[in-house]
C-alpha cells in the first residue's frame, strides 16, 4: 500500500501541474491548439489513474482549459470524484471545476447530492464553505429541493463564516425551488438582526434581491429595514437597503414620506459618494411616488438636483455619468427643475465619453420646448454627421425622432422642417432604424393633413433617387424609407406635381432588388398613381398620355409578376390584368378614370397600435371554432399581412447622396440662383454635407439636398437648417406683428393658412407655421380597457411572487431527508421544522376545561344580567350615544383624509401612519389629548376619594338612600369611563392624519350599536349572597390593584358584619389597615337589606404582574332573620388576570410608531377563528374587557395600545378578515403578553 | 446581482472568467471577446461604466470595469448593484490579490488562476457580494491555503515542493498592478 502511494507520487512528479501547463501553452504560441490537444490527451490518461492527487491535478488543469474555451464536460464524472475526496485541497479543486462547468443539464449532478450533504455537515467549516460556494454556482431544482433543509439548518450555524454563506445561497435555492421561500423566510428575516455584520449584510442582500423582483410582498419588512437603515454603519448594507427602499416606495407613498427626512440627513452627512448617490436616487424615487401635491418637497428636489449638479460637474467621469443617469429620473416628474441645468447637459453632449453623451441624450428629451427644438435637433444633426460608431449614431437617430415626436409632436411648430429632417436622416449609412424613419414619415403624412403636399413632393424625390438608398451594400435598413415614400406618393397622389414621373420611378427594373414587402407596396401604389394619371388626362381630347401610361404599366409589371415573393406576384398579376383590361377600354375610347379611381377611393385614417387588441369579441363568437372543417395545409393563406413592416432583412443600400441627374440639376441651379439672394443660409448647408459624404467615386456628384421638383412656397431649399433660420425670422416677425396689432392674430407667412395650434400654446407663445390638424388615432367602438401584462412569463422570479405574511401550512414544510427521498410527505419528524413558526393548534385540554367553565359562568352571568338590568341600561344608553359623536369627529378630519390603502393592512400601516402629521391635525390632537388627560385625572381622583367615603360610611338604618347614592356614584363612574373611551376615539381620529378615517366616515353609520358589556365577573354565590367583582389597575400606584366587589343580597334576610378576607400569596397581598395582622379580614363597610346590592373596594398590592394569579378568600357574614342570626361563610377565588394589570392609556400614533421601531418589544401572535361579530364590536370588546385603547383603525385592521401598572407597553395589531381575527402583539414582557393574549382568546371564545 | 466577472489583459487574453449564469464555452468566449472590444477601445479617462453588452442579460445590465496596468477587471452587473459600490469592490479585490500575492502582477494571475478563484469565492458567491472587508477575506483565504499546505506537506513530502511564487526569470523587479494603475484610485467610500 505504502509502495503504491510512493509510486503514485513518483508518477505524479512527471505530470504537468497547472503551472507547467500554462508555461507550456505560453511557449507554444505558434501551435497552441495542437499543444493543448496533447495536454488533453495527457489529462485523460491522468484521470484514468486511481491516485486522487493525480486526478485532482488533472481536473485543475481542465479548469484552466475551460476558461480558454475548451469543453470539459466529458470529465464531469471525474470532477465529482475529486469533489468527494476527503482532502480539502482536492475537494476544493473539484468544487471549483464543478462551479465552472456544471449546469442544469449536467447529468452527473444528481450523483452529488449526498456528497454535498456530507460536506455541508462537515465539522471543518472550510469543507462546508467550499461546498456552499460550489453549490451556489450549479444548484439545480433537484439539489435545491433535497438540500434546502440542510442549508436552512446552516443558517443558524455557530460560525458566522458558514452562516453568511448559507444565508446567501438561500437566494439561489429560492430561485430553483420556490416552495422553500415561505418556510425559510422567518429564519432569513431573523438573520437581518444577526450579531455578525457579514451575516446581516448577506441577509440584507438576499432580501433586497428578492424584494427587487416582487416588492409588494416585502413591504411589511419596511419598518425593520428602516431601523437597520438608521442604525447601520456599514455602507454596503446601507446602499442595499436604500436601493431597496427605492423599489418599495412606488408601492407605498407613505413610506416615502417617512424616508425623506433620514435620507436627507444622510445626504448631508455622508462623505461616501456611493452612499450619497444612492440616497439621492431613492429620494428621487420617493418624489416620483409622491404626487406632485406635496409642495414642501420642492426643497428635496432642489437638494437632489443640486447634489447631482455637483456630481455632473465633477472631473470624475464616473460621477458625471451617474449624475446624468439620476437626473434623467427626476426629469420624468419634475422637468422644470432639470431644465434649469440645460447648459450643463448640452455641454455633456460634447463630452468625449460616449456613455456620458448617451446619458445626456436621454436628458435632452425633457429639455425641448417649442422654442428650442429646432436648435437642439440641429445640434444633434451635427453630432450625427460626426458620429463615428453606428451604435451611437443610431442612438442619436432614435433620440431625434423621440424628441420630435414626443407627446403627439407637441413641440414641432413647422412640419416642413421635420419632414426635411427625416429626409436628411435617410442619408445615414448602415442604420438599423430605417423603419423608424419610415413610420414617422407615414405618421406625419397621414396625421398632419396640411403637410401632405410637401411630404408627397419630398417622397417623390426620394423615390426618384431610390438607387441612392438601396445602393449596393447589404448592410442597412434604410430602404425601408422607400416603403413609406411609395405609399405616401400613392395614397396622396393628388398632391403630386408630376405623377407620371413618379410612376416611372416606381416601375424601374432596379426596384426588383428591393425586399419583397417594399416591392409589394410599390406595385400597389403604382396602381394608385395610374388611377391618378388617368383622372388627370380624363377629358383631354388626346388620350395619348393616358394610353402611354397604361403601356408603361403593361411593359413593366411582368417583371414583378415573376417575383419570387408571393405578395408581389399576386398584386402584380392582378394589376397587370386590370391595366390590360383598361387599355382595351381606352382603345375603345371609354371613359374609365372614374371607375379606376373608385378602386382606391376613401380616406385611410390612422389606427391606434393597440386598437386591434381592444376589439371586443362579439357575444357568441368562438374564435377557436372551425368555420369549415380544416382543409389540407396547402390551402392555407400565404398572405403575410404583418411581414410588411416587421421583417428586418439585410437591405441593399449605399451611402445616400443627393444625386440628381444633370438636366434637373441645371434646372434647379437656375431656380437656386434666383433664390440665393433671399437665402444666405444655403451656402452654409452644402459644405457640411460635402465633408461627410466623401466616398470615393461620388465626389463629382453635386451634393445638393434640395431636389424639389415641386415649386414650394418656401423661399429657398428645404434644408432643415434653413428652416431654423426661417422659423426664427417668422417668429420674430410674428412677434413684431403682434406688437403692432395687439390682439389681431395674423399669420400669413408662406401663404399657408395658419391657425393656432389645436393644443395649448406654449408659454413662449409660438404659433406653429402650419395649421396642424393632428388626426387622432382611431380606436374601435366599445374598445376594452387594456391591461397589458408585459411580464415575461419565463422570468424565474415570477415563481417567487409569494405572500410571505400568510402563516405556513403543514404542506409547506421543507422536504427533509428521509429514507426514501421520493416520499416527501412526512416532514413532521424533523426537529428543525418545529422551529418554523406555524399556525399552532394549541388546544390543550386545559383550555377546553376553561372554556367549559366560562360557559357556565356565562350562563350565570346572563341570569345576573337580568337582575342588574338597571345598571346595564346605563351602558346600553351610553354606547350608541358615543357613536354619532365619532362621526362628527371623523368629519372634522375629512379634509386631511388620504385614500385608504388595501385592506390587508398590517404592522406596516401602524408604522407608516406615524408619518409627519399635517400641523392642523396635530393641534387638535394635542387639545384632545389634554382633554383626555384631565378626564383621566378627575376620574382617578374620584376613584381615590371613593375608599375614603367608604370608610366614613357607618352602618346606617337609612340604607336605601345610601344605596341610591352609591348607585348614582357608580353611574357617574361608568359615564366617566365611557367618556374616557370616547376621548380615545377622538384621539384616534385626530392623530392618524385622517388617512384611514375616510373609510370610517362611510361605514360608521352602518355599524350596529355595541351590545351591552360588563367587566364584572362572578366571584362566588350561595343562597344568601352573590359576589361579582371587577379588578382594575391603580393609576397612581404601580403595584396596586383595586378590586371592586358588588355584594348582592339574594335572601330575604338581613346581611351584616360582612368580613372579607383573602389568603395572601408572596406576590399579592390584601392591603389591610395599619395595625391589622396579615390574616385579619377586612370589614365590609355596609350592611345589606334583602334584595339590595352594594359595592366595596379592596386594594391589593402586587409585585410581579407578568403572570395571572388566583387568591383564595372567604367572606364571612351574619344572616339576621327576625328569629335568629346565623354565621355563614362563602369561599371564593379571586382571579387576577394579566388584563387586570393593564390600564387603558391613550397613545399617539407617532409615539406608538416610535415604540414599535425601538425594537425593544417582543412579538407574539394570536389567531381567532370563527369570530362572528362586527369589527368595531371586536375592538370595543378588547378595549373594554382588556383595557386597551385604539391608536388607529384602518378598515378591518386596528392598532391598539395599553400599558401595565408597572409601565410595560403592550401593542396590538388586530386584523380581521372573514371570521378570522389575527392579533399580532408586541410587548416588552413576553410572558405578560402571552397571558394577555390567552385572556383575549378566552374572551372571544365566550362570544 | 453580479452576472459575470472577467479578467483579461490588454490583448484580450482571459486571465479569469467567472460566470454566475450558465453559458456554453463558445458563448463565454464570445462574451469575453465582445467585452474586451467594448472596453479596450475606451480611453483611460472616461467613465468606468458601459452599457450595451449585448450577450449578457440585456438592457438591465452594465459593465463596470477598471484597468490596472496590463489587466482589465470587468464586472457585469444588473441594476440592483450600486455602480460606485462595485468599483470599490474591484479595488478591494485587486488590493486583496496584491496582499495575497505580495505585489501582484499579471504573471501571478496567469499561473495561479485557481488561487484567484479561491480568493474571489470569499468575496462574491453565486453572483452576490459575500464579504467586502479585506482583512476578513485575507484571513479566510490564508486559513484555507494553510490547511492546504499542511495536507500537501503531510502527504507528499516526497514530492517537489509546490511553488506558489512565480520564478522571476528576468530577475527584474516586477511592477505590481497597483503601481501601474493608470487612473489613480479615488475611494468613493470612507
Amino acid at each position: 500500500m505504502a509502495l503504491k502511494i510512493v509510486k503514485g507520487s513518483i508518477d505524479r512528479m512527471f505530470d504537468k501541474n497547472l503551472q507547467d501547463l500554462v508555461r507550456g501553452i505560453r511557449n507554444h504560441k505558434e501551435d497552441e491548439a495542437k499543444y493543448i490537444s496533447t495536454c488533453i490527451d495527457e489529462i485523460k490518461q491522468e484521470l484514468k489513474q486511481d491516485n486522487i492527487a493525480v486526478k485532482a491535478n488533472a481536473v485543475c488543469k481542465l479548469t484552466y482549459l475551460q476558461m480558454l474555451g475548451y469543453d470539459v464536460s466529458w470529465a464531469a464524472f471525474n470532477i465529482v470524484e475529486v469533489m468527494s475526496s476527503s482532502k480539502f485541497t482536492y475537494k476544493r479543486i473539484g468544487y471549483l471545476a464543478a462551479s465552472q462547468c456544471f449546469h442544469e443539464g449536467t447529468d452527473v449532478i444528481m450523483l452529488t447530492t449526498n456528497q454535498i450533504r456530507k460536506d455541508l455537515s462537515s465539522p471543518n467549516q472550510y469543507d462546508t464553505g467550499v461546498a456552499l460556494t460550489g453549490l451556489s454556482c450549479f444548484v439545480t431544482p433537484d439539489l435545491a429541493r433535497d438540500l434546502a433543509n440542510d442549508i436552512m439548518t446552516l443558517m443558524s450555524h455557530t460560525k458566522p463564516y458558514i452562516r453568511k454563506k448559507a444565508v446567501l445561497i438561500m437566494y439561489k435555492v429560492f430561485l430553483k425551488y420556490p416552495e422553500s421561500l415561505r418556510p425559510a423566510f422567518p429564519r432569513l428575516k431573523e438573520k437581518l438582526e444577526d450579531p455578525d455584520p457579514g451575516v446581516q449584510s448577506a441577509a440584507v442582500n438576499v432580501i433586497c434581491e428578492l424584494a427587487r423582483r416582487n416588492p409588494k410582498n416585502y413591504l411589511s419588512l419596511a419598518p425593520l429595514f428602516f431601523k437597520l437603515m438608521t442604525s447601520s454603519t456599514n455602507n454596503w448594507v446601507l446602499i442595499k437597503i436604500i436601493k431597496l427602499f427605492g423599489a418599495l416606495t412606488p408601492l407605498e407613498p407613505r413610506l416615502g414620506k417617512k424616508l425623506i427626512e433620514p435620507l436627507t440627513n444622510l445626504i448631508h452627512s455622508t462623505s461616501a459618494m456611493s452612499l450619497l448617490y444612492e440616497c439621492v436616487n431613492t429620494v428621487i424615487a420617493v418624489l416620483i411616488s409622491l404626487s406632485s401635491g406635496m409642495p414642501n418637497h420642492s426643497a428635496s428636489i432642489q437638494l437632489c438636483v443640486q447634489k447631482l449638479r455637483i456630481l455632473i460637474e465633477d472631473s470624475d467621469q464616473n460621477l458625471k455619468y451617474l449624475g446624468l443617469l439620476a437626473m434623467s429620473k427626476i426629469l420624468k416628474t419634475h422637468p422644470k427643475s432639470v431644465q434649469s441645468h440645460k447648459d450643463l447637459i448640452l455641454q455633456c453632449l460634447d463630452d468625449k465619453d460616449e456613455s456620458i453623451r448617451l446619458r445626456a441624450l436621454d436628458l435632452l428629451y425633457g429639455m425641448v420646448s417649442k422654442k428650442n427644438l429646432m436648435e437642439i435637433v440641429k445640434k444633434l444633426m451635427l453630432h450625427v454627421d460626426k458620429a463615428e460608431g453606428t451604435t451611437y449614431r443610431d442612438e442619436l437617430l432614435t433620440k431625434i425622432i423621440d424628441i420630435c415626436s414626443q407627446s403627439n409632436y407637441q413641440y414641432i411648430t413647422n412640419f416642413e422642417w421635420y419632414i426635411s429632417i427625416l429626409v436628411e436622416l435617410t442619408r445615414l449609412e448602415g442604420t438599423r432604424h430605417g423603419h423608424l424613419i419610415a413610420s414617422q414619415m407615414l405618421d406625419v403624412a397621414i396625421r398632419v393633413k396640411a403637410i401632405r403636399a410637401f411630404a408627397v413632393a419630398q417622397m417623390a424625390t426620394l423615390l426618384d433617387n431610390a438607387h441612392l438608398l438601396t445602393g449596393n451594400t447589404q448592410r442597412n435598413g434604410i430602404c425601408e424609407v422607400l416603403y413609406a415614400a411609395a405609399w405616401i406618393c400613392g395614397e396622396f397622389a393628388e398632391h403630386l406635381e408630376d405623377p407620371m414621373l413618379t410612376l416611372e420611378a416606381m416601375l424601374r427594373p432596379k426596384v426588383a432588388t428591393l425586399p419583397g414587402h417594399i416591392q409589394a407596396v410599390y406595385v400597389q401604389n403604382a396602381a394608385k398613381l395610374f388611377a391618378t394619371v388617368l383622372q388627370k388626362h380624363e377629358g383631354e381630347t388626346d388620350s395619348q398620355a393616358a394610353q402611354e401610361t397604361s403601356q408603361l404599366l403593361i411593359d413593366r409589371l411582368p417583371l414583378f409578376v415573376q417575383s419570387a415573393n408571393l405578395e408581389v406576384q399576386e398584386r402584380a398579376s392582378c394589376i397587370l390584368q386590370l391595366v390590360k383590361y383598361i387599355q382595351k377600354l381606352q382603345q375603345k375610347n371609354v371613359e374609365v378614370a372614374e371607375e379606376v379611381t373608385a378602386l382606391f377611393a376613401g380616406e385611410l385614417n390612422p389606427v391606434a397600435p393597440k386598437a386591434q387588441k381592444k376589439v371586443p369579441i362579439p357575444e357568441g363568437l368562438d374564435l377557436d371554432a372551425w368555420i369549415n372543417e380544416p382543409p389540407s395545409e396547402s390551402e392555407s393563406e400565404d398572405e403575410k399581412p404583418k411581414a410588411v413592416f416587421a421583417k428586418e432583412e439585410p437591405k441593399h443600400s449605399r451611402s445616400r447622396h443627393t444625386e440628381v441627374d444633370e438636366k434637373e440639376l441645371a434646372r434647379r441651379r437656375e431656380a437656386r440662383k434666383q433664390e440665393q439672394a433671399n437665402n444666405p443660409f444655403y451656402i452654409k448647408a452644402s459644405p457640411s454635407s460635402q465633408k461627410v459624404y466623401d466616398a470615393p467615386g461620388v465626389e463629382h456628384i453635386p451634393v445638393v439636398q434640395i431636389d424639389l421638383s415641386v415649386p414650394l412656397k418656401v423661399p429657398g431649399m428645404p434644408m432643415s437648417d434653413q428652416y431654423v433660420k426661417l422659423e426664427e425670422e417668422r417668429r420674430q416677425k410674428e412677434k413684431a406683428d403682434k406688437k403692432k396689432k395687439e390682439k389681431k392674430k395674423k399669420r400669413e407667412k408662406r401663404g399657408k393658412g395658419r391657425k393656432g395650434d389645436s393644443g395649448p400654446e406654449s408659454e413662449e407663445d409660438i404659433t406653429p407655421a402650419h395649421h396642424v390638424d393632428i388626426v387622432t388615432e382611431e380606436m374601435p367602438e366599445n374598445a376594452l380597457p387594456s391591461d397589458d401584462d408585459d411580464k415575461d412569463p419565463n422570468d424565474p422570479h415570477k415563481a417567487l411572487d409569494i405572500d410571505l405574511d400568510k402563516p405556513l401550512a403543514d404542506s409547506e414544510k421543507l422536504p427533509v431527508r428521509t429514507h426514501r427521498p421520493e416520499v416527501l410527505k412526512s416532514p413532521a419528524e424533523d426537529r428543525d421544522d418545529n422551529t418554523i413558526p406555524q399556525e399552532t393548534k394549541k388546544k390543550s385540554s386545559k383550555d377546553k376545561k376553561e372554556k367549559k367553565k366560562d360557559k357556565e359562568k356565562d350562563r350565570k352571568r346572563s341570569k345576573e344580567d337580568k337582575k342588574k338590568k338597571k345598571k346595564h341600561k346605563d351602558v346600553e344608553e351610553e354606547l350608541p350615544e358615543s357613536l354619532p359623536e365619532e362621526v362628527v369627529q371623523s368629519e372634522e378630519t375629512k379634509e386631511v383624509a388620504v385614500p385608504p390603502t388595501s385592506a390587508d393592512a398590517s404592522d406596516l400601516d401602524f408604522w407608516l401612519s406615524s408619518a409627519p402629521v399635517p400641523p392642523v391635525a396635530q393641534v387638535v390632537t394635542v387639545s384632545s389629548s389634554a382633554a383626555a388627560a384631565t378626564v383621566d385625572s378627575s376620574s382617578a381622583a374620584a376613584a381615590e376619594s371613593e375608599p375614603e367615603e367608604l370608610k366614613d360610611t357607618e352602618p346606617d338604618d337609612t340604607k336605601s338612600s345610601k344605596h341610591k347614592k352609591k348607585k348614582q356614584k357608580k353611574e357617574k363612574e361608568e359615564k366617566e369611563k365611557k367618556k374616557k373611551k370616547r376621548h380615545h376615539h377622538h384621539h384616534h381620529h385626530h392623530s392618524d392624519a385622517g388617512a384611514e378615517d375616510s373609510v370610517q366616515n362611510g361605514t360608521v353609520e352602518d355599524e350596529e350599536p355595541l351590545p351591552p358589556m360588563s367587566n364584572y365577573s362572578l366571584l362566588a354565590e350561595n343562597s344568601y349572597i352573590k359576589m361579582v367583582c371587577d379588578i382594575q389597575g391603580n393609576h397612581q400606584d404601580e403595584s396596586k390593584v383595586v378590586v371592586s366587589v358588588i355584594f348582592e343580597n339574594k335572601s330575604d334576610s338581613f346581611l351584616k358584619s360582612m368580613e372579607f378576607n383573602v389568603l395572601d400569596s408572596l406576590n399579592s397581598k390584601l392591603q389591610r389597615p395599619d395595625g391589622a395582622g396579615p390574616h385579619d379580614g377586612l370589614t365590609v363597610p355596609f350592611q345589606l337589606p334583602p334584595g339590595v346590592s352594594n359595592e366595596a373596594r379592596f386594594v391589593f398590592s402586587v409585585q410581579s404582574i407578568v403572570m395571572p394569579q388566583k387568591l383564595k378568600g372567604t367572606l364571612t357574614f351574619i344572616v339576621k332573620t327576625d328569629e335568629s342570626s346565623t354565621h355563614e361563610k362563602l369561599d371564593f377565588k379571586l382571579h387576577f388576570t394579566c388584563t387586570s394589570y393593564l390600564i387603558t392609556t391613550p397613545c399617539y400614533s407617532d409615539a406608538y410608531a416610535k415604540l414599535l421601531e425601538s425594537g425593544d418589544l417582543k412579538g407574539s401572535s394570536l389567531r381567532l377563528e370563527g369570530v362572528n361579530m362586527p369589527f368595531h364590536h371586536l375592538l370595543a370588546r378588547i378595549c373594554f374587557h382588556h383595557h386597551f385603547s385604539v391608536v388607529e383603525r384602518i378598515d378591518s385592521c386596528a392598532s391598539m395600545y395599553s400599558r401595565s401598572i408597572q409601565g410595560h407597553h403592550v401593542c396590538l395589531l388586530v386584523k380581521s378578515s372573514d371570521q378570522t381575527v389575527s392579533i399580532d402583539a408586541k410587548c416588552d414582557e413576553p410572558s405578560l403578553l402571552g397571558n394577555v393574549l390567552d385572556e383575549i382568546k378566552q374572551t372571544f371564545s365566550k362570544c | 446581482m453580479i452576472k459575470a466577472i472577467l479578467i483579461f489583459n490588454n490583448h484580450g487574453k482571459p486571465r479569469l472568467s467567472k460566470f454566475y449564469e450558465h453559458y456554453t464555452e463558445d458563448t463565454e468566449q464570445q462574451i469575453i471577446r465582445e467585452t474586451f472590444h467594448l472596453v479596450s477601445k475606451r480611453d483611460e479617462n472616461v467613465c468606468n461604466f458601459l452599457e450595451g453588452g449585448l450577450l449578457i442579460g440585456g438592457s438591465d445590465n452594465k459593465l463596470i470595469y477598471r484597468h490596472y496596468a496590463t489587466l482589465y477587471f470587468v464586472f457585469c452587473v444588473d441594476s440592483s448593484e450600486s455602480e460606485l459600490g462595485i468599483l470599490d469592490l474591484i479595488q478591494v479585490f485587486v488590493e486583496t490579490l496584491d496582499k495575497c500575492f505580495e505585489n501582484v502582477c499579471e504573471l501571478d494571475l496567469i499561473f495561479h488562476m485557481d488561487k484567484v478563484h479561491n480568493i474571489l469565492a470569499e468575496m462574491v458567491m453565486g453572483g452576490m457580494v459575500l464579504e467586502t472587508n479585506m482583512s476578513e477575506i485575507i484571513t479566510q483565504a490564508e486559513a484555507q491555503s494553510k490547511m492546504e499546505k499542511s495536507e500537501i506537506c503531510a502527504f507528499l513530502s516526497l514530492c517537489r515542493p509546490l511553488s506558489f511564487s512565480v520564478p522571476d526569470r528576468t530577475g527584474r523587479r516586477r511592477p505590481g498592478l497597483l503601481e501601474l494603475q493608470h487612473a489613480p484610485y479615488r475611494p468613493s467610500r470612507t
